[in-house]
């Protein structure tokens, strides 16, 4: 930072091209756009190249920001996006996905003056720019250690893993239950938000450095933990946070009634957003309300409306101001014309002589003295139920971590809320050569801090095995 | 990706399909099921495996073509390969020495119980073997089960083998016994199951039914498969697919396995026809 020149920092930050929210709601294209070669640079300029550069500090990977920023304004794209793969091996993923308004941009210096540099843009930016290139750098891989690592899951913590080993020379093998690899980036995020495409682009990039990618199989019934360890020196579990919890209400069970996950996988793995080119059946809804106010309840209302939805509502018990969704998605549903129900509950689905949904009965909350969390607790307003006629309904609310592995692997100790039991600083879990990271340690959280915890059992891994 | 070892159809609808899983097949117990999509556009379906050899390295299914993906999988040909087979999913069927055992099998459930009716016949028990069809031609795999079962009965609904009628026959074939069966396993269609679960609350005789709802991933992650047990909520691929019949909520399990039956329509609409349908071997749904 220059003090003495305060008047030369460029305080517009500049957008990123989108497409507009009428044309959006009716097709599944992404709906950023990315920056321009132009708009990159200007972007890039903006930066003070801090000398003690607070931006890193917020990274969970450590990214050399300032680094990678300064190719960006050289022009040198090629440059830039090597200085971030040092530490990311997912940069169109966390460019597109990562919450940097709560973390390297949180703590860049111009934010005080509300103008912090736009650093996962950039980063986007040169993500995409590789792959434009039609050639992907596959940097040198380190000589072959003989040592063998399992990675269990396909998520954002398992690729991290995998591909932080296989260049320090393990032979590594994913396992993943689904058809295809990714993780919640495959099966969760939609295609608007993250194309599928360059979910694929970085697992082909994972294989072509020597990762073997097996799907279908079933980490816990195929084989179990202890079976595998006869062959592999050492095992990372990454299996996540998939265990949809519903609202424990009544009429639950009614047809129409979809957990996230469902419904998102349905859309996303299955293709069912291309429905009926498609095999695997989605209904259209005209009135779907989400009930949650997370990232991935936006993804829901937002595909409903995609999928030709009239009416699609967000229920959330608390207000605005404590939507746990990122500000950009909240606003990208609103734009797109999602309504938002605060503080309302539901309480009921009332289906009809089939057994399908017809309405929701809600009750409307206020808010009280902060809870535990620090946001302040949703009370019922007494007598105030009403009710919604609804075709449908999605329950965002959350998801446990899936017990599949722990159950089925005994000495691997879990917590009560079900999370894996693992060292903070290296991922190790209570069994021997086992590591652990991601959701299924922390409960559900980020994309970034899923790779964070990847790279930090990677590390330990590799320490382990080299002694 | 699952090379088909053999395809054929066993009698009309019902299809055998042997599958090259070598991993399954060392692993896969009794009552248990595998997940299959048929090519990489297809749905993934949960099919009972019916047998399984683990020298050979090959699994058995039993299914009946009623729509779309059943479709795809009745036209797979010898040495072709299908996209996805994993499993084993669920949890076995309980075997123990529980005395005499009747096992219903109607549609794919004769395939699946196979299975269940050799082990539970190593665990020693009496075996009561009951095939339940539209006609004795829709019987199938009768020869293997000669020689595990205790004794057979048969009902049919044109009587062309043993009682006429449907599984509310059932009554009068446990009227027949000296002394109640110690349990029921069914399975089957779900009018099978909960029939058979209604016939046998009255006298109190422990059934079991394997369920077999929508599903997507197998692995308890997306919830489409959820049932009520005793009035809780249970995930049949993960909790399951095995529950007291008794308890199980047969309406809200029948209305939500018919959640897509609209698409279903929709798909042949939109396909071409197929030059041989074979209507006579549908059963109920």
């Amino acid at each position: 930072m220059n003090p003495e020149k305060p008047s030369k920092i460029n305080l517009n930050r500049n957008e990123m091209p989108k497409q507009s929210p009428e044309m959006r709601r009716h097709n599944f294209d992404e709906v950023a756009l990315g920056y321009t070669e132009e708009l990159a640079i200007k972007e890039a300029s903006r930066c003070l190249q801090c000398k003690k550069p607070r931006c890193i500090t917020g990274c969970p990977v450590e990214i050399d920001i300032p680094g990678f920023i300064s190719f960006v304004n050289k022009g040198d794209f090629a440059g830039g996006i090597k200085r971030i793969k040092e530490k990311n091996c997912l940069p169109a993923v966390s460019g597109r996905v990562c919450p940097q308004e709560s973390q390297c941009e949180a703590q860049c210096i111009l934010k005080n003056k509300g103008a912090e540099v736009a650093i996962g843009r950039l980063e986007r930016f040169l993500a995409d720019w590789e792959a434009s290139q039609g050639h992907i750098e596959i940097p040198p891989g380190a000589s072959s250690t003989g040592k063998k690592v399992a990675v269990v899951g396909s998520g954002p913590a398992g690729l991290t893993v995998a591909g932080d080993l296989i260049l320090l020379g393990y032979d590594v093998t994913i396992f993943e239950a689904l058809h295809k690899a990714g993780g919640v980036l495959t099966y969760g995020i939609p295609e608007f938000r993250l194309p599928k495409a360059i979910v694929a682009r970085e697992v082909e990039y994972l294989k072509k450095l020597g990762v073997k990618v097996i799907t279908d199989y079933v980490v816990g019934k195929t084989r179990s933990i202890d079976e595998l360890l006869k062959e592999f020196d050492a095992i990372f579990i990454g299996t996540g946070a998939g265990l949809p919890w519903f609202l424990n209400i009544p009429g639950e069970n009614l047809n129409g009634v979809y957990s996230a996950n469902e419904y998102l996988t349905r859309m996303n793995l299955m293709q069912g957003y291309r429905f009926p080119m498609s095999s695997t059946p989605v209904k259209r809804h005209y009135r779907v309300a989400v009930v949650g106010g997370g990232n991935v309840a936006m993804d829901s209302a937002r595909t409903a409306l995609r999928r030709g939805a009239e009416e699609v509502r967000i229920i959330y018990r608390r207000s605005h101001a404590e939507l746990p969704a990122r500000l950009e998605e909240s606003e990208n549903a609103e734009e797109e014309g999602v309504i938002f129900n605060m503080l309302t509950l539901p309480v009921r689905y009332i289906g009809d002589e089939n057994g399908w949904l017809k309405e929701i009965e809600c009750i409307r909350m206020e808010l009280g003295e902060p809870d535990a969390s620090g946001r302040r607790r949703p009370i019922e307003v007494p007598n105030s139920n009403f009710r919604i006629p609804m075709d449908a309904t999605v329950c965002a609310v959350g998801n446990s971590p899936n017990p599949l592995v722990p159950s089925t692997t005994p000495g691997l100790e879990t917590t009560r809320h079900g999370t894996l039991v693992a060292d903070q600083e290296t991922g190790k879990t209570t069994r021997d050569r086992v590591w652990a990271g991601g959701d299924i340690v922390t409960g559900a959280a980020t994309v970034i801090l899923a790779m964070g915890a990847g790279r930090k059992a990677a590390r330990s891994i590799h320490e382990f095995l080299s002694k | 990706m699952n090379k088909v070892i053999k395809r054929e159809m066993i009698v009309p609808n019902m299809h055998l399909l042997i599958l090259e899983a070598p991993d399954i097949a060392s692993k896969i117990k009794p009552g248990q099921f595998v997940i299959v999509r048929a090519d990489e556009e297809g749905e993934r379906i949960p099919l009972s495996v019916a047998d399984w050899d683990t020298e050979e390295g090959t699994i058995t299914i039993i299914f009946m073509e009623v729509g779309a993906s059943t479709g795809a999988l009745a036209s797979l040909k010898d040495g072709d390969t299908i996209p996805t087979c994993v499993g084993p999913l669920g949890n076995a069927t309980q075997i123990g020495q529980f005395g005499t055992v009747m096992c219903i099998g109607g549609c794919y459930g004769i395939g699946s119980m196979y299975p269940v009716v050799r082990e539970l016949k190593k665990a020693g028990n009496k075996v009561l073997m009951v095939f339940e069809a539209r006609s004795s031609y829709l019987i199938y795999w009768a020869n293997k089960f000669v020689h595990l079962a205790d004794k057979i009965f048969n009902i049919t609904r044109d009587g062309s083998l043993g009682m006429k009628g449907h599984i509310n026959r059932l009554t009068d074939i446990i009227n027949s016994l000296p002394s109640p069966p110690d349990r029921i396993i069914v399975n089957g269609c779900t009018y099978l199951m909960a029939y058979t679960s209604e016939n046998t609350k009255g006298p109190g005789i422990k059934t079991i039914v394997n369920l077999n709802p929508i599903m997507i991933d197998g692995t308890g992650m997306c919830g489409v498969c959820r049932v009520t047990i005793g009035g809780a909520m249970k995930f049949a691929c993960v909790d399951g697919p095995e529950f007291d019949g008794h308890e199980v909520d047969w309406k809200e399990f029948l209305a939500r396995r018919k959640a897509y039956l609209e698409e279903e329509v929709l798909f042949f609409r939109r396909s071409e026809p197929k030059p041989v349908i074979h209507r006579e071997g549908k059963c109920h749904s």
